[in-house]
Parts: C-alpha cells; structure tokens; sequence
C-alpha cells in the first residue's frame, strides 16, 4: 500500500488535530487529551511508515505537491509538499520515538496538576516538527520552525512557577530568534534572487540546477558568492535551533523543563531540525564548491563551527554534576558532530548519526528522567549513586544508552555513524583540525559517560532520595527497553559492510558495501580512544566511588582551575551578559537620556512658550471682552438646564433612543411612502 | 434568494446582534465591542454592493471599507483606554454606573 | 456557492451571539476572535482578498490583543465576585429595540426588487490597482486617516496613562 505524495499532510496534520482536542477539552479530560495525543503519534507512526515505503520504491525520486496558497497581486504564493527518502526515514523516527516518550509523559507526569495542557503542547511540539519535515518550501518549513519555537518555548517554562524555568523558557526563545532572524533574512533573499522559495519544481526550484548555477555565478560583498553569503545566512538559523557555537547556551538552560521535553528537543526533534534544514538545502550549501576563486566556501564554516562545538560541549560535560546537564552538553557535542560531518560533505553520515543519536539520546533522557522520577526530583549526582540493585531495567538501558553514545564497537548503533563521520572528515582535504577535533571529543565523550554511570549507579546512595528509590512502573520501562532495542539493533542499517540507509538516502538502489577492512586504521585508532576513555572514566571514577555527596571530584583535585571554568560552562553566559546585556542597558540608558534631556528640553520650551501666550490671552480677556459674553452664557446656562434632564447619564438608554428613532424614521418613510 | 440579499441579511442579522449586545450589557468592553460588530456589519454591507454593484472594477467599496477598518482600529484603542481609564477611576467597568457627567 | 456564504454566516452570527452573551470575558473575546475570522473569509467569499488580509491584520490580530489586554487590566481582583446579572427589564428593551430595528431592515430588504439575482464573474481587483487608487484619487484621505491613528494612538496612550502622585517641578 502506497501513500501518495498528496496526502502527506495528514502526517502532521494527525498531532494537530491532537493539540486541537487537548486544548479544547476541559482540565479533567486527561484521559482524553494524553489518548489522543498518542493515538495521533501512533497514528502519524503508521502514515510515516507507509510514506517511507513509497519512498524506497524509487529512492532517487522527489515526489512533490504543490499547490497555491493565495494569490498576492498578479504573483503567486505556491506550498508545496515533498516526500524522499530523507522526509520519510526523518518522520519515521520522530513519530516513533515521540509516541514513546508520550508514553512515558504518562507515568512521568502523572502527579501534574497541567497534565492536560503538558500533552496539547506536546501534540503541537510534534505536528510543528512534522511540518517543518514535509515542506516543500523554505516559507511553509520556516512558520513550522518558528511553530517549534513557540512550543519550546511553552514546554520548558511548563514549570513557569518556577523562575528559572521561567527564564530559561525565555533564553532559549529569544536566543534562537538570534539564528532565526538570519534564516528569515536567507530566505528574503533567495525569494528576491529566484522569485520562488519551492525546493523543487520540476526544474524551477531552488535546489535545482537552474537556480544553483545563477545563484553560485553572481558576486556579493567581499567576494562571495551569492549562494554562499544565503547559505551562511540559513546556517545562522540551524546554528541557534540545533545549538551550536556560540549560540548553544540556551540548551543546557533548557534542562529546566519536564524530562520528557528535554527528550524530545534533545533527540528527535528541535534540534534535529537545523541539521535537518541544512541536509535539505544541501544543493544549495555546497553549490559555491566548484568555484575556486572565492575566499569562503559556506560548508567550510559549517565544518569548523560543528568541530568547535563538539570539542567545546565535550570539555564543558566533563564537569557539570547534574545528571541532566551533562547528557545536554553530549547533545551539543554529538550535534557538532553531525554539523562537522555536514561541513565536511558527507551530509548522509550526518543523518545517519541523526538517527541513532535520536535513538539512544532519547534513552538517555527518559533514563535520567526514570532516574528522577524515582529518586523524587534529586539530578544532582553527587547526591546519587547506587542505583544498580533497585533500578535494573533503567541501569541496563541507560548502559546501553551510555555504551551507544561512547562508541563502544560493533554492538551499539553510535559507533557506525559516528565512523561514518570520522571517515569523512579524515577525507576532507582543507583542513585535519576537524578531524583532530573530532578524537579528542571521542575520548571525552566516553570519559564523561563512564563517569556519569558510575556516579549514579554505582557505589553507595548518599542521600535520602537515592537511598529510598525504586523501579518505575511499566509504563516508563517499556518505552526504554524499545528504545535500547533500537539503540543496538539501528546500527546495522548503515554499517560500512552493508549501507543500506546511505544508498537509500542518497537515492541509489544499488548498496555497494566494502570491507571493515577499508580504512580501518581510523577505526582501530578511535576504538583505542574509546578504550582510553571509558578505562580512565572507570580508573578514575568507577574502582573508588564517591564516599559521600561532598568528597571532592579527584579532577578538581587534580586541575582545579580548569575544572571550575568548565563547570562554570566556559562563563559564556556571563560574557553575553558582560557584552550583549550591558550593550542592550547601554542604549536604554543613552534612550533614557536623550528622551530626559534632548526631546524634554525641547518640549519643555514649547510649553512655556504656550504658558506665556496664555497669560496674554488671560489679561485681554478679563479686562476686555468679559462683559459682553457674561449675559450670553447665562442665556446659554439657562437652555442647557432645560436640555440636560434629557442627559440620564445611561449610555444603553441613548443608544436605545438612537435605535427606537431610526425605527420611527422608517416607518414614517415607509408608511408615508405607502400611501 | 440572490446571493446579494443573502449578503445584506447577513449584514443586517450581525447589526442587530451588536445592537442587541451593546443595549443588553453591562461590560463596557462587550458594548464596545458590539458597537465594532455594528461597524463591521456595514462593512459587510460595502463589500456586498461593490461585488454585486454596477461598477466594480473602481474600487470604491473596497477603498471605503479599508479606510472604515483604520478608523475602527482607531475607535478601538481609544475606547479601550477609556475603559482603562474609568477603570482605574471606578474599580469596575460597568456602563451604567459611568455617569458622572450626568445633567 | 451559496451555501459556503450560508455556513460563513452562521459562522459569523453564532460566534457573535454566543460572545455577547457570555459571562466569561475571555471566552468571549476569543469567539470574536472566530467572528473577526468569519467576517475575513466573507470578505475572500466576495473577492475582497485584500480586504480580507486587513480584516485579518487588524481585527483578529491588532484589536483581538488590545480587547485581551483590557480585559485582563479591568479584571476584578476577587474573579470568584460573580458579576452584577444584567437586569432582565434592560435585556427586554434592549431585544425590543434590536428586534425593531432587525424587522425593518429585513423587511426592507425583502421588499426591494433586487436586479442582480445573476451574479457576474467575481471582479478582480489587484492590490497593485489598490494602491494606485488609494495614492491618486484618495491620497488626502489617506493621509487623514494616517494623522488619525497618529493622534488615536497618541490620545489613547495619555488616557491611559498613569497619573504621576508626585507634581514634578521640572517644565513639561
């Protein structure tokens, strides 16, 4: 059975209709709100699968709709529909790791109070990101965008009573306008540059030949190239909504929200969404790679922006203490990785890693967030620790988890993307720093999630909560067995042997595989770097635990300085308030000056200019025109006594007057008319 | 029924139920906002004899209307910040207790 | 054809009654929200698109949010505080005179002869043919209703404006 390409609204359609009935059902229906929410996600699952089916039928194909949206003057504004194998394996896994964690939300939110709202939102969040995937135009994917945003926006404040949710719901809206006000400048420009915005239109698009050349053959400012100067301005946006340097420091904040949020933003889908926009304008990114004669490529800048941000996110997760927090600087990393991958010109590896790390990233969090649930709200893991023997479902999927996110070889997913992405950028002939870049945060990523693990789960609980949890329900510890399925079983969809989704992907039906043989220099060494990370994370975390919840990190220790920059996150939330902040209180306070001083001075004269004409207006008037206009206001005060018992003061009684007159009138007209 | 009639009891129908509003309550926000029913049921009204009128192609309704939705806007702010206004005098917003001013 | 202006008016009509009728502000500025919304899709019905784009902007947009705010500034402190009823005497004026008024339009409009039971083509009118009308023919009008707003805004800002407790010295 085939889904035809006309049809794939109802895909996000499905939510939003969900969202609709969540907002529209009174606070008691949680029944009905949370089932429809789910049934609509599972619904989404099964249309998705079907549209993935007929995508791989012809897998190089662009199966378009479009259709007018309204007509503007003699143009005409076109949305369009776009269904390849890209849109299909992306909706494929939002609606199926989304209906997990919806499942989750079930047991996770039980005991709150907006239980109903948490799903509307939810539902919203999800049909947002489902029409950003299916857009066949920049316009339709950015009010999708944008739709992401505000649902962000509402689920991490979702605990507003709390102020730092408050705030961190705000930082996170107002900083990802940052990038996006560059995406909506990008796509100003391409709709000036090639009058349509539709990615493809049977030749007319603008990620088709047409379009690229003329947007590659023109020169803009310094040098560069048109396409190059929109797609730097596109990538502005994927660099605030997929976290990357220097604007990731709203998703760290965004732990504020409900675990389940954090799942969802952090796996499957806001901040899949930047590197999914750039994998979907890919044509357009790399159309400036065949000239040579200017200064800057745009996926260079994406290369080194995604090695900056792995590398950084890997350092700064190093030495946060809360359980949340380090899996949100991992999200950072593992997203610089994918932009690297994206930068360095395998956009398939990319996804690929998309996917799995959506996969087990999204274990991760609903592991922690079991991890909270059962401990009653204590992320701190100084203040874990022991968790083993109670909790066994959740140590086992969140090892997986751990296992799948470090690389561990040929078992888990992460380790044959994140090959994928070693081995593209070991071929990218500009520059190895990327590359390099890449190791290190290798090292690192194992080092930061043995030690994670073994804080949390191992050794003795030192506190209360820890000492007193106990495994969730089912409806919590199914979704992470399924998750931690996928997590191993995801990655032999793509190993090198076999890469089946790579070919499908890139539209070939043909998978030419070769053997683990090829290249395996890069894969032995990084399988060396994974040992020597997760062997120094246990050497130094895991042989002697933590006694007790204030005994001293022996990295603290050993390197205090560092430690206590990186686990004040590298200050960069204080330089944006040292920069950014005071320049914004600066230009208030200039405001503030010149409306106090400049524009007050000038009305200030202006007003006693007119005190000064009425003083002379008064003397003139009392001394000589008084008398005469004494004896007429009087005549005038004596009718207006007379008229005013009219005046009742009832406004509704005027205006029923008005209206019993105009009937009056009219039948006086119509009557008289008559006769 | 010509669709023009249907266009003109419709207009007139929304008239009536802003009237109605606007006499029956109290609110000062909801009698306002029966007073822009009103308004927007004439609007209703020009758009109508512009579509089925002798001489579409000017424009005139629709220019008519354009300029009727700035003054509404207009009617609306300053009405809302009378309601403010007298809020902030009187602690409620009821019409009819807005009679200070009475003969 | 004539029933999408039939549904558009039920639409419309409801939404409008139900909201006059509600006791709860806010739900009822959200139905005029939908009304505001229906008038616009009458405004498309009739090929009115501009028309319907500024309905849009300014009602279910502008005016929707400044309804919101007043109502959510004028709230009473104690929302538990069931609000005055309406007297039932003023309801029955009030549908007397409405029910008036509503019987002589009607019937006016029922008893003219109207010669357009054959609706034309929908006439086009561009925006760009809007623009050239409203910069040449009735550019004076625009620029009053431009001053218009400039001094609506301007008024409605002092009326609602706080009055300062402390008499500044300063000249202003």
């Amino acid at each position: 059975m085939n889904l035809s390409v006309q049809h794939l609204w109802v895909i996000p359609a499905l939510p939003l209709l969900a969202a609709v009935i969540g907002a529209l059902t009174p606070r008691r229906g949680r029944t009905l709100a949370a089932g429809a929410a789910i049934a609509a996600m599972v619904g989404a699952f099964v249309v998705s699968c079907l549209a993935l089916h007929t995508a791989l039928v012809d897998p190089a194909a662009k199966l378009v709709h479009n259709f007018a949206w309204f007509d503007l003057g003699s143009g005409v504004l076109r949305l369009g529909w776009l269904l390849d194998p890209l849109t299909a394996f992306m909706c494929v896994m939002v609606t199926f790791v989304g209906s997990l964690i919806f499942i989750f939300s079930l047991g996770y939110m039980k005991a709150d109070a907006n239980f109903k709202q948490f799903f509307c939102f939810l539902s919203l969040f999800a049909a947002a990101m489902l029409g950003l995937l299916v857009a066949n135009s920049l316009l339709l994917l950015f009010i999708c965008w944008e739709l992401v945003g505000l649902a962000s926006y509402l689920l991490i404040g979702f605990w507003f009573h709390k102020p730092s949710a408050a705030a961190a719901a705000k930082k996170a809206f107002i900083t990802t306008r940052i990038g996006d006000l560059g995406l909506l400048l990008g796509l100003l420009w391409l709709y000036n540059s090639t009058g349509s915005l539709l990615f493809f239109d049977g030749g007319a698009g603008v990620l088709e030949t047409a379009a690229l050349g003329s947007l590659a053959g023109q020169i803009t400012v310094g040098g560069l190239a048109v396409s190059t100067a929109i797609g730097l301005l596109i990538f502005c946006g994927a660099i605030g909504k997929s976290g990357q340097f220097p604007l990731h420091v709203w998703l760290p904040d965004a732990m504020e929200g409900p675990t389940p949020v954090s799942a969802l933003i952090h796996a499957a889908t806001m901040v899949a969404a930047g590197v999914f926009l750039i994998a979907r304008v890919y044509p357009l990114m790399s159309a400036d790679q065949a000239l040579t004669e200017v200064p800057l490529h745009a996926l260079t800048v994406v290369a080194f922006i995604g090695a900056i941000t792995a590398l950084m996110g890997a350092c700064i997760a190093v030495a946060q203490n809360d359980i949340k927090r380090v899996l949100a600087f991992s999200t950072v990393s593992q997203l610089g990785y994918m932009m690297l991958a994206l930068g360095v010109g395998s956009w398939v590896a990319a996804i690929f890693h998309l996917l799995t790390h959506a996969f087990f990233k999204a274990l991760l969090f609903l592991g922690a967030g079991s991890v909270i649930h059962a401990a009653h709200h204590e992320q701190d893991i100084r203040r874990l620790g022991g968790l083993r023997g109670p909790m066994r479902v959740t140590f086992a999927t969140f090892a997986i988890g751990m296992m799948a996110l470090s690389g561990v070889p040929f078992l888990f997913s992460g380790v044959w993307s994140k090959e994928g992405i070693l081995h593209a950028a070991h071929g990218w002939n500009i520059s190895h720093l990327p590359l390099i870049a890449a190791l290190i945060a290798v090292v690192l990523t194992a080092f930061y999630m043995t030690r994670l693990v073994a804080e949390t789960f191992f050794g003795k609980a030192r506190s209360h909560e820890a000492d007193h949890a106990h495994e969730n329900s089912a409806v919590m510890t199914v979704p992470l067995v399924i998750l931690a399925v996928c997590a191993i079983a995801l990655g032999f969809l793509g190993t090198p042997a076999f890469p089946w989704l790579q070919a499908r992907l890139l539209g070939e039906t043909e998978v030419h595989g070769h053997s683990l043989l090829e290249g395996g220099g890069l894969m032995m060494l990084s399988i060396v770097l994974v040992a020597v990370g997760l062997g120094g994370g246990w050497a130094i975390y895991g042989r002697k635990p933590r006694v007790a919840e204030n005994s001293r990190d022996p990295l603290v220790t050993a390197a205090p300085g560092l430690m206590a920059a990186l686990s004040a996150r590298l200050g960069f939330d204080e330089l944006y308030a040292a920069t950014f902040g005071r320049l914004g209180n600066g230009l208030a306070a200039l405001a503030h000056f010149l409306d106090q001083w400049v524009w007050g001075g000038a009305v200030g004269m202006l007003a006693r200019f007119g005190e000064f004409i009425g003083i002379v207006n008064r003397e003139a008037d009392e001394n000589g025109l008084n008398g005469g206009f004494d004896i007429v206001s009087e005549r005038i005060r004596g009718s207006g006594r007379v008229y005013s018992r009219a005046q009742t003061g009832d406004a509704h009684g005027y205006l029923r007057w008005v209206a019993m007159g105009f009937v009056i009138i009219m039948l006086v007209v119509v009557l008289g008319g008559a006769r | 029924m010509s669709p023009l009639q249907l266009c003109l009891l419709l207009s007139s129908l929304l008239f009536c139920v802003g009237l109605v509003g606007a006499l029956a309550r109290s609110n000062t926000i909801l009698v306002l906002l029966g007073v822009e029913l009103m308004l927007n049921a004439a609007n209703i009204n020009f758009i109508a004899f512009w579509r089925y009128g002798p001489n579409p192609a000017a424009g005139t309704g629709v220019l008519f209307v354009l300029f009727a939705i700035a003054v509404a806007a207009a009617e609306a702010a300053v009405g809302l910040a009378l309601v403010i206004a007298v809020y902030r005098h009187q602690k409620n917003i009821r019409l009819q207790e807005a009679n200070r001013l009475k003969g | 054809m004539n029933l999408a202006l039939i549904l558009i008016s039920v639409l419309i009509l409801g939404s409008a009654a139900v909201a006059l009728a509600l006791r709860n502000l806010i739900h009822s500025a959200l139905l005029f929200v939908g009304c505001w919304a229906g008038i616009a899709a009458f405004y498309l019905w009739a090929g009115a698109e501009f028309v319907a784009f500024a309905q849009v902007l300014i009602y279910v947009g502008a005016v929707s949010m400044v309804v919101l705010f007043a109502v959510l500034l004028t709230r009473q402190s104690d929302a538990a505080e069931p609000m005055n009823p309406d007297s039932f005497s003023r309801f029955m004026r009030a549908l007397v005179a409405g029910g008036g008024v509503a019987g002589i339009l009607v019937g006016a409009i029922l008893g003219t002869p109207m010669d357009v039971s054959t609706a034309g083509p929908a006439p086009t009118l561009t925006v760009k043919e809007i623009g050239g009308q409203l910069m040449g023919p009735h550019a004076a009008a625009l620029l009053i209703v431009g001053l218009l707003l400039t001094v609506a805004l301007l008024g409605a800002v002092v009326i609602a404006a706080v009055d300062r407790p402390e008499k500044s010295e300063d000249a202003s």
